[in-house]
């Protein structure tokens, strides 16, 4: 039987195919270069006149409180220096444009952002910042706020793996071995190709060109390519510029989309493979990957296929979006032409998958089934994740599903060989139920504030999704959003900011207690009646437990949203 | 040794005794690593491999700087190509604390972000297929491409479709009275294939077709 495939699907076929291919790859070589970093015994010399400089001693076994205590304070530390620099911007030497100070609460929010590794942006990087406060405030705070989740994933493994310790490692050792032998060499290089490619990399703040035409062109420059790189291998996603990897000076190629794409998948997919190695049970570590893979799949199918069907209130217009030889066609508002829909669709599925917020399209105007798999993504906060979250979140699911499956078949439930009992279930609901009640919470204080009308740009379901997404994106640390929100008022900066360290520190530290606990109790031999959690039926069982849950919890809020807009467009109803 | 001394402490204590100056120093000292030396020490090799990408891939003619080759152009005169519909704004010359329509403003990169039910975002593109329609020649019924019509999502993007260049082509050579044929030979030339022949979509790249018909235009004479 001849099945015929239109060109275009084969053309998104083509381009998604190489991107999972290479994906996979990495995850092999990336997943034994973090498990070595977490395990090795050895310190460099750089590490060791760290530590000198810090006042640690890198040998020391802290508990599981010692640890989050100080991913906890070190955070703090960080992200009041730069609160202090933001605030303090427009007295500092050296940007010729003068940009003016933050506000205190715009640049609470900013500070927050980043040291969460959200990155929402309620200002506009070029028209705000100063090139001292994009290297010294965002791209700090990018680079440690990534060390801090991947240290924690270490750290979280390592508690995994041990039987009757007291400790899960420093994080000190783990921190910093993150940022010296992972994330600052692979930045470094990768910012090189960036700039090959086109992205600028110099200190100047910008230049003036005359037009053909005749008028002046002040264009914005700075050490974007820097940025570049630790925004996108780090999950953060906050733009250098207004509208982000869109800006052809961040992202200039279709080569450099496809190199922001594998960056942002880089660390999360691998930590699977680290994760297994470390626990010296390798096919559990690629049964994780199989099931963040197999709910991505899912959502970057209906994303596609919504951006390529485009908006149909454009037809009777008399606009053609239909693709073909001499055009891409789909839904192209707020789309770059040389990305087109496959490109664009293939973004926001990673970015919204790996709680990056990076876009290189806007998420505004992407179809309502399109924005639906965006939210849905963050919603579960696990198709991928962010940099170590998005592995910790996913053991949290798995716990939870064999707590879950234990009460059906009448047993103690066990992970990993121990007994999970009481006091661990207690700090993994915590974590799981911490994202909900952020989103649903601030969603609904924010939709009855009065002022709150004002700050939308599109009314009807659209305005309700603007809401929505802002604290889903806030509260999952992705930092997308439906940009129309004007978010730059104390209410939003304020609930927002909130939203983004209780999702950040309510789902990290509960987990991190987690590990501590599990590292600290015997051996459960295991029996013909312990479930077996590396097994397809496992992988199948989790995924609907994340599925169900997440389905369960945020379908009402999602019915008001994007559905009712579906249906509307269906029905050929503007607002 | 002090931390055999802490851990046996009260808890209380012992959670975050001797923390004060890891705490201080690693926020102090790791901005300087990845604050600073990082983005410097990438800046100096770029500087030295990749020196005209490094500072904006900036074009020049004749002495003057005309633009960046990856930034889009504000164009409105009939001899030359016209980039895609542009959200961005600036400060009103007469009255700075407005802010009006300013296309391809590069210092304030920015999209329409409307939703696909958006009653602005439908009158804009009616309009904007109005004028394509009546500037192209076009009857008052016919099919314009979709990214003649929508707003980039940065307000600078330096392509447009094949099919929007096509529909553009008789216009502009009869504005500058060069064949068609020569115009859409520029054209072609000034197309860029999927990158590796996988990624992306084939797209014209304005400015550069625009620099490449003003040169066809100052070579003819000389050619004669």
């Amino acid at each position: 039987m001849e099945m015929h495939v239109p060109d275009d699907i084969r053309q998104f076929i083509l381009q998604f195919t190489p991107v999972l291919a290479i994906m996979t790859g990495l995850v092999v070589i990336v997943g034994k270069w973090m498990a070595h970093l977490f395990t090795s015994p050895t310190h460099h010399v750089l590490e060791r006149g760290t530590y000198r400089i810090l006042g640690v001693d890198p040998a020391e076994n802290m508990s599981w409180k010692r640890y989050g205590a100080a991913l906890l304070l070190s955070n703090a530390a960080m992200m009041m220096l730069g609160y202090l620099i933001l605030r303090l911007q427009r007295h500092l030497p050296g940007d010729p444009l003068e940009r003016a100070s933050q506000t205190p609460d715009l640049a609470f929010n900013t500070a927050a952002s980043f040291i969460t590794n959200t990155n929402w942006q309620s200002y506009s990087g070029e028209a705000s910042l100063s090139n001292f406060s994009q290297m010294a405030v965002i791209t700090f705070l990018m680079s440690v706020s990534a060390a801090t989740g991947v240290a924690a994933a270490g750290g979280f493994t390592r508690g995994l793996s041990r039987m009757g310790s007291s400790g899960i490692g420093s994080y000190w050792v783990d921190f910093t071995r993150v940022l010296y032998r992972l994330l600052l060499p692979l930045c470094f290089i990768m910012a090189i190709v960036y700039v090959w490619q086109g992205i600028p990399q110099t200190l100047d703040a910008d230049v003036i060109v005359t037009t053909l035409e005749g008028s002046r062109q002040r264009i914005i420059l700075g050490p974007v390519a820097s940025f570049e790189t630790i925004k996108h291998i780090g999950t953060n996603g906050g733009g250098f510029f207004g509208v982000n990897a869109a800006h052809p000076f961040e992202n200039p190629t279709p080569l450099t989309n496809t190199l922001h794409m594998l960056g942002m998948l880089l660390i999360p997919s691998a930590l699977t493979c680290a994760f297994g190695s470390m626990i010296k049970r390798p096919p559990q570590g690629w049964f994780f990957f199989g099931a963040f893979l197999a709910m991505f799949l899912g959502f970057l199918t209906l994303i596609y296929s919504a951006e390529r069907a485009g908006n149909p209130l454009l037809a009777p217009l008399g606009v053609d979006q239909n693709p073909g030889a001499w055009q891409g066609g789909g839904n192209m508002e707020g789309k770059e032409l040389r990305f087109g829909v496959i490109q664009s669709s293939l973004f926001a599925a990673v970015t919204t998958a790996a709680t990056t917020g990076s876009v290189d399209s806007m998420h505004a105007s992407y179809t309502p089934l399109g924005g639906l798999a965006l939210l849905g993504q963050m919603m579960l906060n696990n198709v991928f994740g962010g940099d170590g979250v998005g592995l910790i979140n996913l053991v949290a699911y798995a716990i939870l599903t064999v707590f879950l499956a234990g009460m059906m078949i009448g047993r103690t439930p066990e992970f990993l060989g121990r007994k999970v009992e009481a006091r661990e279930m207690k700090y993994v609901m915590l974590a799981v139920l911490a994202h909900p009640f952020s989103i649903l919470g601030f969603t609904a204080i924010a939709c009855l504030a009065p002022s709150s009308a004002d700050s939308l740009a599109n009314m009807g379901p659209h305005g309700f999704s603007e809401i929505l997404y802002a604290y889903v994106s806030g509260t999952a640390n992705n930092g997308s959003a439906f940009a129309g929100l004007g978010a730059d008022t104390p209410f939003f900066n304020t609930t927002i900011g909130l939203s983004m360290l209780i999702g950040r520190y309510f789902t990290l530290l509960p987990m991190i207690a987690v590990a501590g606990v599990m590292a600290s109790k015997k051996n459960a031999p295991e029996s013909p009646g312990t479930l077996a959690t590396a097994t397809p039926l496992f992988t199948a069982l989790l995924i609907s437990v994340i599925l169900l849950s997440g389905g369960l919890t945020f379908l009402p809020a999602l019915a008001l949203g994007p559905i009712v807009e579906h249906l509307l467009m269906l029905a050929g109803r503007p607002f | 040794m002090k931390n055999v001394e802490a851990t046996s402490a009260s808890p209380a204590t012992s959670i975050i005794s001797g923390m004060t100056r890891p705490v201080l120093m690693s926020a102090a000292f790791f901005m300087v690593v990845t604050g600073i030396l990082y983005p410097l020490a990438t800046t100096a090799t770029a500087q030295l491999l990749f020196r005209r990408p490094a500072q904006g891939n900036l074009i020049a003619k004749d002495g003057q700087l005309v633009g960046s080759r990856l930034i889009g152009q504000y164009f409105t005169q009939p001899q030359y190509f016209h980039g895609r519909p542009s959200a961005t704004s600036g400060p009103n010359p007469d009255d700075r604390s407005r802010m009006i329509d300013q296309p391809y403003n590069a210092a304030a990169s920015t999209a329409s972000n409307q939703g696909v039910l958006s009653r602005k975002l439908l009158a804009a593109v009616a309009e904007r297929a109005r004028i394509y329609r009546e500037q192209n020649g076009l009857a008052p019924d016919a099919q314009v491409p979709v990214d003649a019509v929508t707003a980039s999502a940065s307000g600078l993007d330096p392509h447009i479709s094949r099919a929007n260049a096509r529909l553009q082509t008789i216009r502009v050579a009869a504005a500058r009275g060069m064949p068609e044929q020569e115009v859409a030979a520029l054209v072609e030339r000034n197309t860029t294939q999927r990158q590796f022949g996988i990624l992306g979509e084939p797209a014209v790249h304005v400015l550069e077709l625009n620099l490449a018909l003003d040169d066809a235009v100052a070579a003819r004479p000389a050619a004669q």
